[in-house]
This record gives C-alpha cells, structure tokens and sequence, in this order.
C-alpha cells in the first residue's frame, strides 16, 4: 500500500513533467494548422520541415553554436580545473566564487550585461557574439563535473608516470586525462544542453536576422507556431532518447554480467 | 552459565531468493561477550540487524528476557548499536549526539548533563563535548559512538564491525577497551567482526558462521583447539587440515603412517580429515619421527620460524622456536592429544549442517 | 605544480575578467548613470514608481510560491528516489534532465493547449463531471508554469542531498528511540539543509527574473520585473533605466548567493 502510493506519486510527477513533451508529440501528427483542434493524422510536417529552410537555419545555427561552444568551453574549463586544483585554498575559492556567478546569477542579467558589453566594444552582433556567450555560461557546467573527479585524482599516479619515465606531456595524456575523462564528457554534454536549451541569453546578444531555434519560436509565438517546428522538436527529442537509452542500456548489461 | 537474555528461534532470512540465514537457532546469555565471526556474506551482519530491528526475519522469533520482539520496531527494543563507521549525527557537537536518546526519553537536563561527562570519561574523551563529530580522528570517533548508545543504559549493546575502519594499533588497543567497558557496564555484548584474532581476544563465546549456518559455538579456546569442521579449522588460525582414515578408536593412518590419538566413535577404517595446527607439529631427528621428510621454505616470523616441510606426499606448515634450514631431513612428531579428528562431509551443504550435533 | 597552474590558470581567469565582472561592471555604470553619463540614483529609484512595483510585488509573490510548491512537491520524491537502490542513480537523473532537450518555449507552450477552454485537462475533468479549470493568462498559469519549467532544479540538489545520507545514520537515530518523525525534524532534514539552500536559489533566481513565462502563459497584461527590464532593453531601449532596474533584481540574487555560500560550504548541495 506505501509501496503503492510512492509508485503514483512518482508517476504523478513524471506525467507532470512530460505531459507538455506529449502534447507537443501528438501536434506533430496534427493535419490541422491551429494547436486547438485535432485534424485527424498526418506525416505532413515532417516532410513540410525538409524543404523550410528557414527553420533547418536555425536549427544548423543552434547545433554548431551548441558544439562549438560546448568544445571551447570544455578545453577552458577543463584547463581552468587542472589550474585550480593546483591552487592555493583562498585563491581557488575566488576562482570557485567568480564562476558559480553566471550560474547562480539570472540569466536576464547575464543577458543584458553580455549585451552591453559587446555594444560598447563594437561587436556586430550574431552568431560569433551568440557564440562568445554561451562559452561563457557553459564553462562553469564543465568546471563543476570536473572538479570532483580532480578531486578524486591520486597525485601519485601522475609520479608514478614520471618515475617510469614518461615527460610531463605523456603523464598527462597517458594517466591524468584518461581519469578525467568522464568528468569532462559529462561536463561537455550538460554544456550542450544547454546552450541548446538556451532562450534568454541569445535573445539578447543575437543580431537581427540570425536566429536559433529558440529565437525562431519566440518571435512566431504571436503569430502562431509553425507545425513543422513541433516536427522537428519531436524528431529532435526521439534522436536524444534513443541515444541515450543506448548508451544507459549496455554499460548495465555489462556490469550486471559481471556481477552474475 | 547466568540467565538467558536473547533467543534467536529459528530464524530464517532470504534476499532476492538468496538464503542469507537458513533456521538458526542462538541463545545469548546476560552479561556475555558474543562475538559472531565468520567471512564476508556469512550472515553475521544480518542476524545483528535483526536483533536491532532494522531486518524483519522471514520466519522465527526474536525472544528478548522472555518477550516475542520480532516485530517491535527499532526505536522501542531494550538495546542499541554501535554502527560499522559510526554514524554519527555531523550536524551536532559530541554532546548533543551523545544526548540524543536521552533527549527522547525525556530525561532531567541534570541527568542528560550527568550522563554524558560519565560516559566521555568512560571512553577516554574528557572535554570533547563541544566539538563537532568531523574533527575527531576515526578511533575518537568511535569512542563517541559506543558513548552514544551506553548512555541509554541498554541490556544489550550490538557491534557492527566496529573497529574495521581503524589502523591495526588503535585496534588493539580499543579491544582492550571494549573489554574493560564491558565489565565496567556489566552489559551484554554481541560484536560482529571477520578478523579472528579479534574475536580470539575479547570474546566469551564464539559463533562461527558460514553461508547462513552456524558452524560451531564455543569458547576461544574450544573453538581454536577443537575446531568441528575444516571450515573452522581453516577459518580461524593457520591449520594442516589432512585426509586420513581412522582405523580404530585412538588410531588414525595420516597419509599412509599410523599416529596415536585420543578420539574415539568414528568407527572403523572410515575416512576423516585430521586437523594440526602448526605449533603442535614437532620436528625432531629423521629416525625419531613417525614421519620423514625435508625443510622446504622457511621464514623468520619473530617469535617463531615458520616452516614448510614435505613429508608423505603433503606439505606440513611448521611452527617452530627451533631453525631447521631449507634441506634439512626432519622426522615429524605430534602429541595424540594435538590431534583433531573431523568427520568428512558428504557435500557442501552437509559441511554446514552437520555440526549441529 | 604552483608555478604551472598560474599560466594554466590564465585563460579562464582572462574569460571571467572580460565575459564575466566587466559586464556586471557596466551594468553598474549603466544603471547609476544618466544619458549624459552623469551620476543618478533615479535609475535604481525607478522600481518605487507604481508600475514598477507592481510588477515586482507580483514577481516576487509569484515566485516565492512557486519556489515553495517546487520543495512541497519536490522534498517526498527525491526522499523516496533516495531510498532506491544506488545503481539507479544516474538514471533518476536523467529523467529529470531529459526534458530539456524539447525547446523550453514549446514546452511551456504546450501548456496553453492543455490547460485551454477545450483544451486536455479540461476534457479529462469535464468527462470526470469536475468543475473546469479557468487559470489560463491568471497568475496561476504563471505559477504553474513556473513550477514545470523549474521543478527538475529542485529535485536534483535535494535529491543528490539526501542520497548522501547515510543510512546507518537513520538507522541510529532509531535505534536511539527515535520515531520517524522524529528522525525526520532532527536528522533527515538539517542533513539536507545544503540540497534545500541550493534547490530554493535554483528555482527562485530564475522564476524571479522570468520574462518568457509570463508572456508565454500569462497573457499580455500581467507584467513581471523580468518583463519590464526586457522591454526596456528591446523596445524601449532606455540601457540606464534597464540597468538600474537590473540592480534591483541583483541585490536579490547577492542576498540568495550569500545564503548558500553560508549553509553550503563544500557545494554538497549541487546539482551534478
């Protein structure tokens, strides 16, 4: 009976969550325009989208501002990490303090600060100053999924390395990198979420006629989003599930063999 | 041997369709030391969570001084536990984890106050009230721990392994303390440890278990000298465990030689293993033996050599004060008395149940 | 390695100089300045006006109870989250994360047509012979919108707090004569202090300063602060007035910052 409630009181929550993705799912098979009615069942959209090149724009714009993002702001975090870790208690807390900033501080602000700060240096604005922001706030995401396991690093097998002859550089490549590695990935795929993800800051440091997907829907909230665009969220979020039940699924088959 | 305290009728526990505790049946008598020793996944740990209360038996009883607790939850049962890596609360100082108890049984602030000077004098840790759990060192820790549950004056205090967390010198020494609590309290105590050199030290009784059986009960010395089964002998303490038959009563033919011994009734020319242990083997001059054969290996252990001699078509392991080098021929000699006769077991599962006898 | 870690250290330390303190600088500049470039407090003074305050009164009122929704709701399901078996955990985590790979704005659009007139809930309550939801362009929709779009960040610092827990340390509290509720009060709860300070900063900074929610869901008349620095930047384009109300919002967002650097030292509270 509590075994019970706690099961409906978890699936409350998760329909909660993913009732919106639903909908948006089964307005991706609607023949008819408007969200309020159902039209019956179409694959139209989904064709419609390939030849919109407007929104395959704006999706190729979000995907390279994600991934290149994303990779610069893993080398620099990930750097940034090796060289705090290496500090001194009170200059590592500064360090620490100054990037918890652009998370824990609201992204309107971030926004307009990003913005004021690229008028003044006379930026022109698009995808370059899109991409210079969100290096900005992905950083902090890779540094703290580094940190830890920076943490857990043994010191010891960076000498041993040393002792058994290997340069400073091998050590490195060979022992060090191999241990951060799951940090760093992880690091590099929140980042890239949520540059992906991210409204508020782009909103702000775009130029006129560059746009990502968010941008893209924001300015056709008005006019009536476009059923391609649920299309391409549908196919979008099914491409990321898929992956991501492949790669959760045989790690566990592994270890559970192994346990057996 | 004084009043029964705990009865364990019965008990059995399974996980996952995985038997973790097969019908055991244990008695646990006021003002005993019990240790419950045995390898990791023995079911040591789970019978001292059902007597905390944090397990649920899937059949038998739990009899505490006379009365059925098998269902009473933790926070009502008569005793209290010291956890494997103490547990303490790291959001209070040393005294308000230690006051915690008594705080819900409403004691006097005088009493509260009273209690917990005792029990920090008891456990070496004068003036550590205010400090908080995180800046004491694992052994302080522990202390703090024990202090924790004997201020609520249980009849019976459990211990999860309590010691394992610490360096092999603190250890030795916090045996010694345990005991003196021990009897300073005049409470029982069950204390689940694998290492049984500390189970040697400070028990009155031993519970060997093995893969949900109990395997032997019995004083140390019992347990060390007259293990029941190979797995005993092999378990606690360095052991020759042997095949051999017995020919007769106080006869037994050990890798085709006839040696003397002192047990009788299991029968006629019926295969047994025969456990020594190595400080009972003597190495004497090849014809004084009742055995020949030739020094293997030898270490320098400090207070003894540690041999290994080939003698009979087995590899004897040796303690002695005496040097005898790599190469040597030595004769092999054991008193009938240091000689423990065991039956064979048909199966595996029988090596478990049949000492039950 | 000392020696090293400075010039290693120098890339990020250049970032954090230029992308990070100079423009939090220029806010400043901004917001305490007049056109002329003169120094004003009038900007910062604004928010006093009646419109201003209203759409901060209503901000602050909206999100402090979609912050406490979020820990009613959150607290009982990352309690029993925690209380599952460990190798699970990357995947609980991933529930919640995987939301965000549908866009933000469609999700929360999507909300429109659940909660319309003829929309889904209301069919469903309508077939249960319930009395029909009206919260559509309300405050609640904002509310609610709030607590969808935010939950996932209150679920997983608790959660990630309370999972730390160790259960022999529950276990003792029992075995001490504590009740559950007890334990609760006393154990479970200044145990998780750090996941609560992070997870309530998590949720109230950004449903503070919200502008998409309240223009998504809420309707064209009802303004939040978030709504009124956005128009000042986009339409209005009045930078020092804009800056000045920005200010406001981040004494708010220093106050939060310094809470959880107090009750949260070792940033055990955080999200990954």
């Amino acid at each position: 009976m509590k075994i019970a409630a706690k099961k409906i009181y978890i699936a409350l929550i998760v329909l909660f969550l993913y009732a919106p993705i639903g909908t948006l799912m089964v307005l991706s098979f609607n023949a008819s325009k408007t969200r309020a009615k159902w039209g019956g069942f179409t694959f139209k959209w989904y064709i419609d989208l390939f030849h919109n090149e407007e929104i395959l724009g704006a999706l190729l714009n979000t995907l390279l501002i994600a991934f290149l993002s994303a990779l610069a702001a893993t080398v620099i975090g990930t750097i940034a990490s090796i060289a705090m870790n290496g500090m001194k208690r009170r200059t590592k807390s500064v360090m620490m303090g100054i990037t918890n900033i652009p998370m824990l501080n609201a992204e309107i602000v971030t926004g307009i600060s990003l913005m004021l700060l690229y008028i003044s240096l006379g930026l022109k604005f698009g995808i370059g100053t899109i991409l210079l922001s969100h290096i900005t706030f992905n950083i902090p995401y890779v540094i703290l999924s580094v940190m830890p396991r920076m943490k857990q690093l043994n010191p010891s097998t960076y000498e041993a390395a040393l002792d058994l002859g290997a340069s400073h550089v091998t050590a490195f490549y060979k022992v060090v990198l191999p241990d951060l590695l799951p940090g760093i990935l992880s690091g590099f795929l929140m980042a890239f979420t949520m540059s992906l993800d991210d409204f508020i800051i782009t909103h702000f440091t775009k130029g006129v006629g560059v746009d990502t997907l968010s941008t893209k829907i924001y300015t056709e909230v008005k006019k009536g989003i476009k059923p391609e665009m649920y299309a391409l969220s549908t196919l979008i979020f099914v491409t990321v599930l898929i992956l991501l039940v492949l790669v959760n699924r045989s790690p566990e088959k592994r270890t559970r063999k192994y346990e057996s | 041997m004084s009043k029964e305290l705990i009865h364990l009728n019965n008990i059995s526990k399974s996980f996952d369709g995985q038997m973790v505790l097969d019908e055991l049946d244990l008695t646990i008598h006021e003002n005993e030391f019990v240790t419950l020793l045995g390898p990791s996944g023995c079911g040591k740990t789970t019978t001292l969570r059902i007597l905390g209360g944090f397990t649920t038996p899937d059949t038998g009883k739990v009899i505490f001084d006379g009365r059925d607790i098998t269902n009473v939850p933790p926070n009502k049962r008569p005793l209290n536990t010291v956890f494997q890596k103490y547990a303490l609360f790291t959001h209070m100082t040393i005294a308000e984890n230690i006051a915690f108890g008594l705080k819900i049984k409403k004691k006097s602030k005088q009493y509260i106050n009273d209690k917990i000077h005792y029990a920090l004098k008891l456990v070496n840790l004068d003036g550590y009230e205010n400090r908080m759990p995180d800046s004491l060192s694992g052994g302080q820790q522990q202390r703090i721990a024990i202090a924790r549950a004997i201020v609520n004056e249980p009849r019976l205090l459990l211990l999860d392994e309590p010691l394992g967390a610490l360096d092999l010198k603190l250890r030795q020494e916090m045996q010694y303390e345990l005991i003196r609590m021990k009897n300073e309290l005049g409470i029982t105590f069950v204390y689940v440890t694998h290492d049984q050199e500390e189970a040697l030290t400070m028990s009155d009784t031993i519970v060997v278990m093995n893969q949900g059986y109990i395997q032997q009960i019995g004083s140390p010395e019992s347990i060390y000298n007259e293990p029941e089964n190979a797995f005993v002998a092999d378990f606690i303490g360095d052991s020759n465990i042997i095949p051999a038959i017995m020919i007769e009563d106080k006869l037994v033919s050990i890798l085709g030689t006839r040696f003397a011994c002192v047990d009788t009734g299991f029968g006629h020319n019926k295969p047994v293993d025969v456990v020594i242990r190595p400080e009972d083997v003597e190495l004497v001059a090849p014809l004084d033996g009742i055995l020949q054969g030739v020094v293997t290996h030898l270490i320098f252990k400090g207070v003894h050599y540690e041999m290994e001699v080939m003698a009979g078509g087995f590899e004897w392991l040796v303690h002695s004060t005496a040097l005898h080098p790599v190469g040597q021929e030595v004769g092999i000699k054991v008193d009938p008395f240091n000689i423990q006769i065991m039956n064979k077991p048909e199966s595996e599962d029988e090596e478990a149940v049949s000492i039950d006898i | 390695m000392t020696s090293k870690s400075k010039w290693l250290s120098a890339p990020y330390a250049l970032w954090s100089v230029i992308f990070i303190i100079i423009p939090l600088g220029m806010i400043l500049y901004y917001g305490l300045t007049d056109k002329t470039g003169a120094f004003t407090l009038d900007n910062i003074i604004a928010i006093t006006t009646a419109g201003h305050a209203k759409a901060l009164r209503l901000s602050v009122l909206l999100s402090l109870v979609s912050t406490l929704i979020c820990f009613l709701l959150a607290y009982p399901l990352a309690m029993i989250l925690a209380n599952t078996k460990t190798n699970k955990h990357h995947f609980i985590i991933l529930i919640f994360i995987l939301p965000m790979w549908m866009n933000f704005l469609l999700r929360t659009l999507a909300w429109q047509t659940l909660l319309e007139k003829n929309g889904v809930i209301n069919s469903v309550l309508t077939f249960l012979n319930l009395p029909n939801l009206k919260i559509i362009n309300t405050p609640a929709a904002i509310v609610l919108g709030m607590v969808y779009n935010f939950l996932p960040f209150m679920i997983l610092p608790l959660y990630n707090a309370l999972a730390k827990i160790d259960k022999n340390v529950i276990n003792a509290a029992h075995d001490l004569g504590a009740g559950s509720v007890y334990t609760f009060i006393r154990i479970i709860l200044p145990l998780s202090v750090p996941g609560i300070i992070s997870g309530i900063t998590m949720v109230f900074v950004p449903a503070l300063t919200t502008f998409v929610i309240s223009a998504l869901l809420g309707g064209s008349k009802l303004l939040l602060i978030g709504d009124v620095i956005e128009q000042e930047f986009t339409r209005t384009s009045n930078w020092h007035l804009g800056s000045g109300l920005s200010i406001v919002l981040m004494i708010f967002i220093v106050i939060n910052m310094i809470a959880s650097a107090i009750f949260d030292k070792d940033g055990e509270g955080s999200m990954l």
